[in-house]
């Protein structure tokens, strides 16, 4: 396994002092408990907006810290979930008295270690609402899984609420908008090729070379259905039926649509795919108001693609092209 | 809690594999991690009762391990700790309550049933034996034994919860990593107490 790494256990951390050493103007980096918190936290009088996850898919969330988009974000191990103690000091250190926002990915550690943080910080008097993500089709929502799992919606999420905090709208209004981003949000990912833990030094699945792993997650575990490699535009219909199937998305539906690479795809295969998407968007009587085409949510080198719809309304749009000033994203200013 | 240390060292990469079959490779390196500094914590201070070493360990896993073992296994000897506090001597029936215990934190905190494929698959049978115990020694060994069955027994299930849920089928026939770690857990148990 080549890596561009000192150690695998020193990863994170050292991560961490990159982030620390390149955007020092923008955000502070807190190395027990692990968080990176905007440098002007806490912003009296705003919602404050916490999240977290395993680290390895970056530049979610550490890169969104800044004016616009996430007040704090909590790195836990790759892929695993960061621990309530990160949480809390998080919250604490970006609390203005508005209250906070925890934007929590619906897997089962993620969601376990923010309801501890939650519950050991009761006493701390900080208001706080918790935006669950589940946006991702590939995974059947029922009572014998784990519930889709959140996915592409969560860049969206983090900006758009970003763009209301920063409006200083209140933490009701805030937590109802991005529940309704996530609710109006669908996605699904596939791969080229797995991905390599700096842990584990081993693929976290093994693929021919003639075969794609669709409806993954983005931790590098295995999908729903292997498949023959196909083109673009194959890739493309496979992950867009289902997404516009189980909103479902209407004729004159206004969208954002979002190509994201998963982290080893070249951005001219990502506007291959945008092309094609673009395409089966039209056909359905879409309208394509903004897209995102890059690695916004990403596991580590995995080579393939994940793509997000979200239906949009004004308000939407509105806190979407509202400026923000992070390391991952950067617009209006 | 030493030997438990040993055991999620030794069989880190064990756990590994089991957990990149089904999920996303990190089970072992979590619980090698978290019962280093589990280890650490216990050494680093008087522990006075049964209970506080379990609280300790209990923090050490909440804090290092994360993803769904930690807060489910700091669940777990949280739980025990509490029911075991100021106790420095323990009775069969004690113990065996603290894990019953236990195991409700864990299935209220993860919500998982008997059959889901979940660390609950090996618990459930371990605790019961030591639940039907007459002694310590016999019991821990029962224990063991049972525990082994059920994480044996969680091959042939179809994932309900946690990552191995998202796999549909395809996570049938493969052992779950955490009902593995859970096992080793008895076993450690087991092996202390013989010396």
């Amino acid at each position: 396994m080549k890596k561009l790494i000192n150690t695998p256990e020193g990863v994170v951390q050292d991560a961490l002092h990159g982030i620390e050493a390149a955007h020092g103007d923008r955000v502070r980096v807190s190395f027990d408990p692990a968080y990176v918190v905007r440098i002007d936290a806490p912003v009296q009088g705003k919602v404050g907006l916490v999240s977290g996850g395993g680290s390895g898919h970056e530049p979610m969330h550490g890169g969104f810290v800044g004016p616009g988009m996430l007040d704090a974000a909590c790195p836990g191990e790759v892929f695993t979930s960061p621990t309530p103690d990160q949480m809390l000091a998080a919250t604490k250190a970006v609390s203005g008295g508005a209250g906070v926002i925890h934007i929590v990915k619906n897997y089962t550690g993620d969601v376990m270690n923010f309801d501890m943080a939650s519950e050991m910080g009761k006493s701390d008097d900080i208001e706080v609402e918790t935006i669950l993500t589940n946006d991702d089709v590939a995974v059947e929502d029922s009572l014998y899984t784990a519930g889709r799992r959140g996915v592409g919606v969560t860049v969206l999420v983090e900006k758009i609420c970003g763009g209301a905090a920063e409006d200083h709208k209140s933490l009701h209004d805030v937590a109802e908008l991005g529940r309704r981003v996530n609710a109006n949000g669908r996605s699904m990912g596939m791969a080229l090729t797995p991905c390599i833990t700096p842990a584990s030094g081993n693929p976290s699945f093994e693929l021919a070379e003639d075969e794609v792993e669709i409806g993954i997650g983005i931790h590098g575990e295995p999908g729903r259905f292997r498949e023959k490699v196909g083109p673009a535009s194959q890739v493309a219909e496979r992950l867009m039926t289902p997404i516009l199937e189980d909103l479902p998305f209407s004729s004159g539906d206004r969208v954002l649509a979002f190509v994201n690479g998963m982290g080893g795809t070249p951005l001219i295969e990502l506007y291959v795919v945008y092309a094609e998407v673009a395409k089966i968007a039209a056909a359905h009587g879409l309208t394509i108001e903004r897209n995102l085409i890059g690695n916004y949510i990403t596991s580590l080198e995995m080579q393939g693609c994940s793509i997000t719809l979200l239906k949009l309304d004004d308000e939407m749009l509105h806190y979407w092209d509202a400026p923000v000033n992070t390391p991952g994203m950067r617009w209006g200013v | 809690m030493n030997r438990f240390a040993a055991e999620m060292s030794e069989h880190r990469e064990e756990l590994v594999a089991l957990d990149t079959a089904i999920g996303d490779g990190d089970h072992g390196t979590n619980m090698d991690r978290g019962m280093r500094k589990a280890v650490e914590k216990l050494s680093a201070s008087e522990q006075p009762d049964a209970g506080t070493a379990l609280k300790t360990v209990a923090m050490a896993l909440i804090s290092s391990v994360g993803g769904a073992a930690g807060p489910l296994y700091g669940t777990l000897f949280l739980q025990m700790g509490t029911a075991l506090s100021g106790h420095t001597e323990i009775q069969v029936s004690d113990y065996a309550q603290a894990w019953r215990q236990g195991l409700e934190g864990v299935v209220a905190r993860g919500k998982a049933q008997l059959g889901d494929k979940t660390m609950v698959d090996a618990l459930t049978p371990g605790v019961e034996a030591l639940e039907a115990a007459p002694d310590l020694d016999g019991g821990l060994r029962a224990a063991a034994q049972a525990a082994e069955q059920g994480m044996t027994s969680t091959i042939a299930l179809i994932a309900r919860k946690g990552r191995a849920s998202y796999l549909g089928e395809r996570s049938q026939d493969h052992q779950d990593p955490g009902a593995t770690s859970t096992y080793y857990l008895f076993k450690s148990a087991a092996e202390a107490l013989a010396g």
